[in-house]
């Protein structure tokens, strides 16, 4: 599988990534990104994962994976042990987020956070006009089997940062299919930043 | 998948070294010499000596992990684990298991003769450890040629032996698979041990170890292994194996063996009694209990150790919890060793490593597979 292939949230941290780096990836999934990030730039990557099928996907592509919660997956690891923590469509869905942004940056030298926008315009609408709990591509479930504990629009997440003195050091904005920069808060799906210590 | 095959029949083979004036020395002081390993191997070694994986044993079992001894029905410990096909996969690498010393299957132990006297050692053979078992395997590696070992795996007193391999020749270790083991014995696991000794020790038979001349004491190994086996097993194992139904509808009080597990521990009781020598018992689980690579000691500060881990832990296992597997992966966070770990969700207790084989044996063929083959490499240089 050709790295062009991933999904769009996968290809920009996957460009963020430089070659050798090493890299921690909280709540990895099946391992699609950090096969390709060990693959073909030689990125010395450990995931953690807490679901049994996921880790067996990710044994069967050679990656080194712990069976373990985001939470207590961090708290052993020397400072800076990584160049990159990448918490993707995880952060929502721990209720330390402050405390794992903040471990996170202990541990990694930046910190690749990616997650939906709760303020996405569709979301508006529904709650708006209709007067429902927002549903959108990038939030999917209902709110009776949603993953996520945390809803935050990327405003709240800019907000966030400044008050807990977190450097954004860039940030993307997706559409359903592409980058978009206009009007993010109102029209992107997903949001990944890239954070450093101040 | 690939299909599975059984390996047929093999038999042991015996490894004689430290011969005097070069006795192996020991870790609690002393030495032993000379020392005979029992040992088998399937499979073959490759030209680059590069495809062999050790295969360590647990409290009583012995060298023989795969296939058929002539004349026996049942196969080796591990079979299911090791032949054409299987996770470790004897089409591709050459697999080894010892009897570790202390033990009475063929390698040198308390009922060997001391050759001093030419009696048994009984409580004259000396006090060894973990350290010392895996010492011994050494010095059988070396003697059949291996500088690195693909790979190093056991489960429960196997999983310390692999534990230790990485801690003193980490350079000869190239992955490593410690199942529902520990770094430390619990206050809980000595104390078992304990009482599984003292049942030994109170058997009158017994006579301070020195029985040879007379037959084991029957009564109190086939005790030590009754209680070994309830915790080996877990409440709903028990349940789903044993319920609480009865051998016959008698419904008189009595304390014959009447219900199912009684009868169980019994039969698993006595038969041990045949196969296994009592003094091994005492002194392998003391081996056991002294065993800490807890603290650090695993992989020591500064140390970089390129082996890669899998640690494995079982749910249901309360005698080995997967609180301790989950301390040897904090050490191995700690030193930045390559390593995964993974809670199977058995209901089999400790026998789990053992007996419930489906997922431990994918994960253990994959993490195999891609220590040997590595990735597949692009050509492009990436990005």
């Amino acid at each position: 599988m050709a790295a062009e292939s991933l999904r769009l949230d996968y290809k920009i941290i996957y460009e963020i990534v430089e070659p050798g780096a090493r890299v921690l990836d909280l709540g990895c999934g099946s391992g699609d990104l950090l096969y390709h990030l060990v693959r073909d730039k030689n990125a010395k990557v450990q995931g953690i994962e807490f679901d049994d099928e996921a880790i067996y996907q990710c044994v069967k592509k050679g990656l080194s994976v712990f069976n373990s919660d985001i939470e207590s997956g961090l708290v052993e690891y020397p400072d800076k042990s990584f160049d990159y923590v990448i918490l993707n469509q995880s952060m929502q869905e721990v209720t330390q987020v402050d405390y794992i942004i903040h471990e996170a940056l202990r541990v990694g030298g930046k910190v690749i956070v990616g997650f939906p926008n709760f303020a996405h315009i569709a979301a508006r609408f529904r709650l708006f006009l209709q007067g429902r709990a927002p549903m959108t591509k990038a939030l999917p479930h209902h709110w009776y089997n949603t993953p996520n504990v945390r809803s935050l629009s990327l405003s709240d997440f800019r907000e966030f940062c400044q008050q807990k003195d977190v450097q954004i050091l860039k940030a993307y904005y997706l559409g359903e299919q592409k980058i978009i920069n206009f009007w993010p808060n109102l029209f992107a799906l997903n949001a990944i930043f890239v954070l450093a210590r101040q | 998948m690939t299909k599975e095959g059984n390996i047929g029949a093999v038999s042991v083979k015996y490894f004689t070294f430290a011969g005097p004036p070069q006795e192996m020395p020991l870790e609690f002081g002393g030495a032993l010499g000379p020392v005979t390993l029992a040992y088998e191997t399937y499979g073959k070694l490759n030209g680059d000596k590069s495809n062999a994986v050790l295969v360590l044993h647990a409290l009583s079992a012995d060298a023989h992990a795969a296939g058929y001894h002539e004349g026996e029905k049942d196969p080796g410990w591990w079979d299911a684990m090791i032949g054409p096909g299987k996770a470790f996969d004897t089409d591709r690498y050459f697999v080894i298991c010892s009897n570790v010393i202390g033990g009475c299957k063929g390698s040198t132990g308390p009922y060997a003769a001391n050759p001093d006297s030419g009696r048994p050692y009984a409580l004259n053979f000396p006090g060894i450890t973990i350290a010392d078992m895996v010492r011994a395997q050494r010095h059988l590696i070396v003697h059949l040629g291996i500088k690195k070992l693909l790979c190093v795996a056991g489960g429960s007193m196997g999983g310390m032996q692999v534990l230790q391999w990485v801690a003193a020749y980490p350079e000869m270790v190239r992955s490593a698979i410690p199942i529902a083991t520990t770094t430390k014995h619990s206050p809980q696991q000595i104390a078992f041990n304990e009482v599984v000794r003292q049942s030994i020790m109170a058997d009158s038979s017994w006579r301070d170890g020195d029985y040879y001349d007379y037959g084991q004491p029957e009564r109190g190994l086939a005790l030590a292994r009754m209680i070994g086996h309830i915790t080996f097993m877990s409440d709903k194992s028990m349940e789903e194996k044993f319920s609480r139904r009865r051998k016959n509808t008698n419904v008189a009080f009595k304390f014959g063996a009447d219900f199912e597990v009684e009868g169980y521990l019994r039969y698993k009781g006595d038969n041990f009694v045949k196969r296994f020598d009592a003094n091994s018992y005492l002194y392998i689980t003391k081996a056991m209990d002294y065993f800490d690579l807890s603290g650090g000691k695993l992989i020591p500060e500064g140390a970089t150790v390129d082996t890669r881990f899998l640690v494995i832990s079982f749910k249901s296992d309360w005698l080995y919890p997967s609180y301790q597997s989950q301390d040897i992966v904090r050490q191995l966070k700690t030193r930045h060793v390559d390593a995964t770990y993974c809670e199977l969700r058995s209901t089999y207790g400790h026998d789990a490593f053992l007996v419930e084989l489906g997922e431990m044996k994918e994960l253990v063929r994959h993490f195999i597979d891609k220590t040997f083959n590595g990735y597949e490499v692009t050509s492009s240089d990436g990005g």
